[in-house]
């Protein structure tokens, strides 16, 4: 039967076997992408000789991806907190229990939300900056007459990139969370009039430094390593076009939403189901 | 000339891959203190030649020599080391667009020399001198013309000294007056710093003007060379063609493609 | 000038951006109340814990005096033991009973001590001899259900 099918659709077995093919080339592609990212990773951590020693290159572009990202995570974090305010007490009334208002907001944000949503922003607002940036500078063969210039471009364009996003990811995630915190502040005690002692010591004696707060921090340490790491890959990765950088933009972006949101499952995996999760 | 080449390529053959080779056994040599054009039509493989010399490429075949180290068997360190006695002029200048003009112009010195500011800042004002463009220090490059850039971003190759120059296109794309000043320059620089250079080009005239010796490179070979008053009389049916810009002679105006009629008809099946 | 304004920035953002770290630690977290001080150990069995976690509160008179930071099974007298940390500030005689309670109807569980009148003061590694079990939610509308039906049976059998 088998063989009288093959007989009858030449057409269709060669169909499904130009599938499979392009199928399995395109595997092949994305995995040889991956080894090369591996690579282009360890080549950061190598050369980052340069970059740490002269710290000024660290903080030009720390002034590029975390200054210039910070109107848009305070807002963001505020109204997120606001939200979480509102929502929380509407869902928390129900049960009488108000007060522990602070707890959710604090340990929404803490633990996911600051870390997740200052991550994706971040991915959105500075990865693709970096992506385009060094893009640009490929296609313009900035990183050409570098490399001319007997100048390693991963050391002095890419390290300090890599560097200066892996330092602002925390700080801007933190701010982020302490932003929705006090959003949920406003909205929690000053609009809808929970009691503020109740709101603050309840956070308080449930939020743990080490497990909520730390651990909030390293998941933010880990996207913005995953974050920098992807966008000045696709940058220095792009094909030196307008449309090779506008796609590697894009793909910056997606890839670091994609990554994050995978991580932090990870993450929140391994940290709080160590038994004594809450 | 009896002294040693600044560069000497033997049987140098290249291809990105194998199906397409780029080069197949070039040879030349340029001799010190000379300013040398390579000179062929677009995708020739004459930059793929430049890059070769500059360790960018390596070839598959023949020995490359370049200020005395042989470029083929060098590793990373040693072509770094090469290149800091290198300049290069890009095609469109390839400022860094995020720094000053003297930003630009200092980098090589703040990268590879612990000079103290005020020294970079005095050389950096005379090689900015030296192409006039002093005045304009503090602009970025995207406030300057595409003429000044170029000038700028030729401060910047010859920022420490290079004994080697290369120029890939230095002449795309620029107005009758900058593309005059810009082949001065090259000449000038050339003569007063004691550089050699490989001027990279098509642009016959102003090649020419400033070269003392031509190689013409051709679907990968060297078809022909000499001085430019040579290349100028010489009645080798390619060189004439490219000095001319006969639209007939050895390459043809048609891509290779099958037969006329057959193309035809086959678009009139396929209506 | 151009880079001194970028310094200024980058300087003001690791500020604020160490700032809200800060808040988080200490306003929002507990990092101010109990990682500082020094604590001594205690231990005690109880019989069912419920639902009581690591780092639950230890609390006395409504005051948190420290946190539990293990509990255990006893493989011989098939009970939970429950280790905490009391802050070394806070002194309780040697007969102190510890009860697990519940914040609330549905609240989090905590364990409560209630003092004793022994002169003796407990120390570092001393185990609490008087406990009282959590109350388990099932337990007590199984009893009920029960006291229920038994009232049920004496109303029948009056009549």
């Amino acid at each position: 039967m088998p063989l009288l099918l093959c007989m009858a659709e030449p057409s269709l077995l060669t169909a499904v076997r130009q599938g499979l093919e392009r199928l399995g080339q395109a595997a092949a592609a994305k995995i040889w992408r991956l080894g090369f990212a591996a690579r282009f990773f360890v080549a950061i951590l190598l050369n980052s000789g340069t970059a740490l020693r002269r710290f000024r290159l660290i903080i030009r572009e720390i002034y590029f991806a975390g200054v210039q990202s910070l109107v848009i995570i305070l807002v963001s974090g505020l109204f997120v907190g606001m939200v979480l305010g509102l929502q929380g007490y509407d869902t928390l009334q129900r049960y009488g229990s108000s007060e522990a208002l602070g707890v959710l907001v604090a340990l929404s944000l803490v633990r996911e939300l600051g870390p997740v949503i200052a991550g994706l922003l971040f991915a959105s607002r500075a990865g693709s900056a970096i992506t385009a940036e060094i893009g640009l500078m490929k296609a313009t063969e900035q990183i050409a007459a570098m490399e001319m210039m007997a100048v390693d471009p991963i050391a002095r364009v890419v390290a300090p990139r890599f560097w200066a996003g892996v330092i602002s990811m925390p700080l801007l995630a933190a701010l982020f969370s302490a932003m929705g915190i006090f959003g949920g502040y406003l909205v929690g005690v000053q609009l809808i009039g929970v009691d503020e002692g109740s709101f603050w010591s309840q956070m308080q004696s449930s939020v743990d430094v080490r497990e909520d707060i730390l651990n909030g921090v390293i998941k933010s340490l880990v996207f913005g390593v995953a974050v920098s790491w992807i966008a000045v890959f696709e940058g220095y990765d792009a094909p030196p076009t307008a449309e090779g950088v506008s796609g590697a933009t894009t793909r910056t972006v997606v890839t670091s939403s994609l990554a994050i949101l995978a991580l932090d499952f990870v993450l929140t995996a391994l940290m709080f189901t160590g038994g004594n999760g809450k | 000339m009896a002294s040693v080449p600044i560069v000497e390529i033997d049987k140098v053959s290249f291809g990105y891959d194998a199906a397409r080779p780029v080069l197949h056994g070039v040879s030349l040599r340029i001799e010190p203190g000379s300013v040398v054009g390579i000179m062929g039509q677009s995708g020739c493989g004459k930059t793929t030649l430049l890059r070769i010399i500059a360790g960018w490429l390596k070839a598959s075949a023949g020995a490359t020599r370049v200020l005395g180290e042989s470029v083929h068997e060098l590793d990373s360190e040693g072509i770094y080391a090469l290149r800091r006695k290198m300049g290069m002029l890009f095609q469109f200048g390839a400022l860094f667009t995020d720094m000053t003009v003297f930003d630009n112009v200092a980098f090589q010195m703040r990268e590879h020399t612990d000079l103290p500011p005020d020294l970079v800042h005095d050389l950096v004002m005379m090689k900015l001198e030296a192409v006039g463009l002093r005045g304009a220090a503090q602009r970025m490059p995207s406030e300057l013309s595409g003429g000044m850039a170029r000038r700028v971003a030729l401060a910047r190759a010859v920022a420490l000294d290079p004994r080697l120059m290369l120029y890939d296109e230095p002449f795309t794309g620029l107005d009758p007056i900058s593309l005059g000043v810009i082949a001065r320059l090259i000449r000038t620089l050339n003569d007063s710093l004691g550089q050699t250079s490989i001027v990279v080009s098509h642009d016959v005239e102003e090649c020419f003007g400033i070269v003392d010796y031509v190689y013409f490179v051709s679907a990968g070979r060297i078809v022909a060379e000499g001085k430019p008053d040579a290349m100028r009389r010489s009645g080798e049916a390619f060189v004439k063609q490219f000095v001319r810009g006969e639209t007939d002679g050895p390459i043809p105006f048609h891509y290779p493609a099958p037969g006329y009629e057959a193309d035809l008809a086959a678009a009139a099946v396929h209506g | 000038m151009k880079r001194s304004t970028i310094d200024i920035w980058v300087g003001v953002f690791v500020a604020i951006g160490f700032g809200g770290l800060l808040f988080l630690a200490l306003k929002v977290g507990n990092l101010a109340s109990f990682s500082t001080a020094e604590a001594y150990q205690l231990q005690a069995k109880f019989a069912n814990i419920g639902g009581l976690k690591v780092r639950a509160a230890i609390k006395s008179a409504g005051v948190v005096v420290g946190r539990v930071s293990n509990v255990t099974f006893d493989n011989e007298s098939y009970e939970a033991i429950v280790t905490f940390n009391v802050d070394a500030q806070y002194k309780f005689p040697r007969d102190t009973s510890a009860k697990i309670l519940t914040s609330g109807l549905l609240g989090e569980q905590y364990v409560g001590l209630e003092a004793g009148g022994d002169g003796v003061m407990l120390k570092q590694g001393d185990r609490l001899r008087l406990t009282q079990s959590a109350v388990v939610l099932e337990n007590l509308i199984s009893q009920f259900l029960f006291n229920k039906a038994a009232e049920g049976k004496d109303t029948k059998d009056g009549k």
